[in-house]
């Protein structure tokens, strides 16, 4: 059987123009052999979900440095369960205070990574966690 | 959708079942019109694609659109980013976008594209973009997938020489000059005419019209530009059927589909038996030592297998 390339999706939801992070990330994703799909910058989560089915990725990796995130990052996950995804997991990233991580865990975000954790760690959890559909 | 992209990713994968779900559904293709847009890197291709995605919506056409972006010769992974240009189309049910990593192909494409169009001219797309990577000048496998093909040239890349060279510069029905607010752009507007009057081409049949397509930033400017160039790709498309040309291409693309199916039927086997054992690096490590040539290699290579398929074909004796 031939094997899987893992593709993931790096978007950035919202109002929120930040996106070296994001940007660093989806460059990083590369070297570690992954596909990564690229949205930019003030996506809807509607328009995230959208292009996560059609591209068929295995993951989506939100970035927020806004402060929006306990809205925007559980919208996507409802959205992909609508549309029959719910086999693309979610991670998120960015500005979150320690105290909202439980409530988007809860909501269905698989893992939420903050300002410290190394890129490594990041590519090491997808690979441990994502199996390719 | 979630079938169509996942038929997608399973041809790019070569999951065998997708050749089986390819060879159900090849029946119901061949009714879009597809359109190529190539040129070099930053030329503009996927702000262009975007605007045409928006032409054709105008006119309720349905469009699918697959964009190429490279893959890593090093750690085999890509960044695919022509999205980034498409997302106002996102949630439009009426168009589709699917990203492909070329995967080592060379010609400017990636070996799924022809099949991932494929799947969507079964959803019933009536017109299909492909966007190629960012080339050079020779990577011009598009012509075979593609019934109209819109070079994307910018100014400033290089004198008059360049618009007579072989290659990009032959296989365009459109030009189009993008960023043409920019200095240089009426220069090579006048080298490519110049060009395009020596070229045989000229004489009856199709010219490629040269459409200029000014500053992304100016929308209302940008917008009659773009609709300029939708209108040239469908008069291309009239003339190609008009003409009988359109005969003339699918004649093409249906060679390069059968020369495309024979390499995965024939030679991709035969490498992964090699590989799979061991026979693939001893057959190297030969070459290497200068102890055999590549030529006597292919050729017992070859031998070897023809003589295996004679065998299995030869009905066993009772």
């Amino acid at each position: 059987m031939p094997e899987r390339k893992i593709r993931v999706m790096v978007a950035k939801p919202g109002l929120d123009g930040h996106d070296r992070g994001a940007r660093i990330l989806a460059r990083y994703f590369r070297d570690a052999g992954f596909e990564v799909v690229y949205t930019g910058c003030h996506q809807t989560p509607e328009q995230i979900a959208a292009a996560a089915v059609q591209e068929d990725v295995d993951l989506v990796g939100l970035s927020c440095l806004s402060g929006a995130h306990r809205a925007l990052f559980p919208r996507v996950v409802e959205l992909l369960r609508e549309r029959g995804a719910e086999d693309i997991t979610v991670i998120g990233g960015g500005i979150i205070p320690e105290q909202d991580i439980p409530a988007l865990q809860e909501a269905g975000v698989k893992a939420v990574f903050t300002p410290g954790a190394s890129l490594e760690s990041i590519v090491e959890w997808i690979k441990n966690n994502v199996k390719p559909h | 959708m979630r079938t169509a992209s996942r038929l997608i990713r399973d041809i790019e994968d070569k999951i065998p079942e997708a050749k089986a779900k390819i060879k159900k559904l090849y029946a119901y293709t061949g009714q879009s019109f597809i359109i190529g847009i190539t040129g070099a890197p930053g030329a503009g291709k996927s702000t262009l694609t975007d605007a045409l995605i928006a032409q054709f919506r105008r006119k309720n056409k349905t469009v699918g659109v697959l964009a190429v972006d490279p893959t890593s010769p090093f750690s085999g992974g890509a960044i695919l980013g022509d999205r980034i240009r498409m997302q106002k189309h996102a949630e439009d049910a009426g168009v589709f976008v699917r990203s492909l990593a070329t995967r080592g192909a060379l010609g400017g494409l990636s070996q799924a594209a022809g099949d991932a169009i494929h799947v969507m001219e079964a959803m019933g797309k009536d017109v299909i973009i492909v966007e190629t990577v960012g080339i050079g000048q020779q990577e011009i496998d598009i012509i075979n997938h593609a019934h109209s093909v819109a070079v994307v040239l910018v100014p400033g890349m290089g004198d008059e020489i360049q618009t007579m060279k072989a290659g990009l510069m032959e296989i365009a029905d459109i030009f189009v000059i993008n960023k043409a607010n920019r200095a240089g752009a009426k220069q090579l507007q006048m080298e490519l005419e110049t060009m395009l009057n020596l070229s045989d081409k000229a004489a009856g049949g199709w010219k490629p019209p040269i459409v200029l397509v000014g500053d992304a930033f100016d929308p209302r400017m940008f917008a009659a530009d773009t609709a300029a160039l939708a209108q040239q790709i469908e008069n291309h498309h009239v003339y190609l059927e008009q003409s009988g040309k359109l005969t003339e291409r699918m004649h093409r693309k249906a060679l390069a589909e059968i020369h495309e199916a024979l390499r995965s039927c024939l030679l991709e086997p035969i490498v992964q038996t090699l590989t799979a054992s061991g026979d693939m690096k001893r057959f190297a490590e030969k070459i290497k030592n200068r102890k055999a040539d590549p030529y006597t290699v292919a050729e017992e290579i070859s031998q070897r297998f023809f003589k295996q398929r004679e065998e299995n074909d030869r009905p066993s004796e009772t």
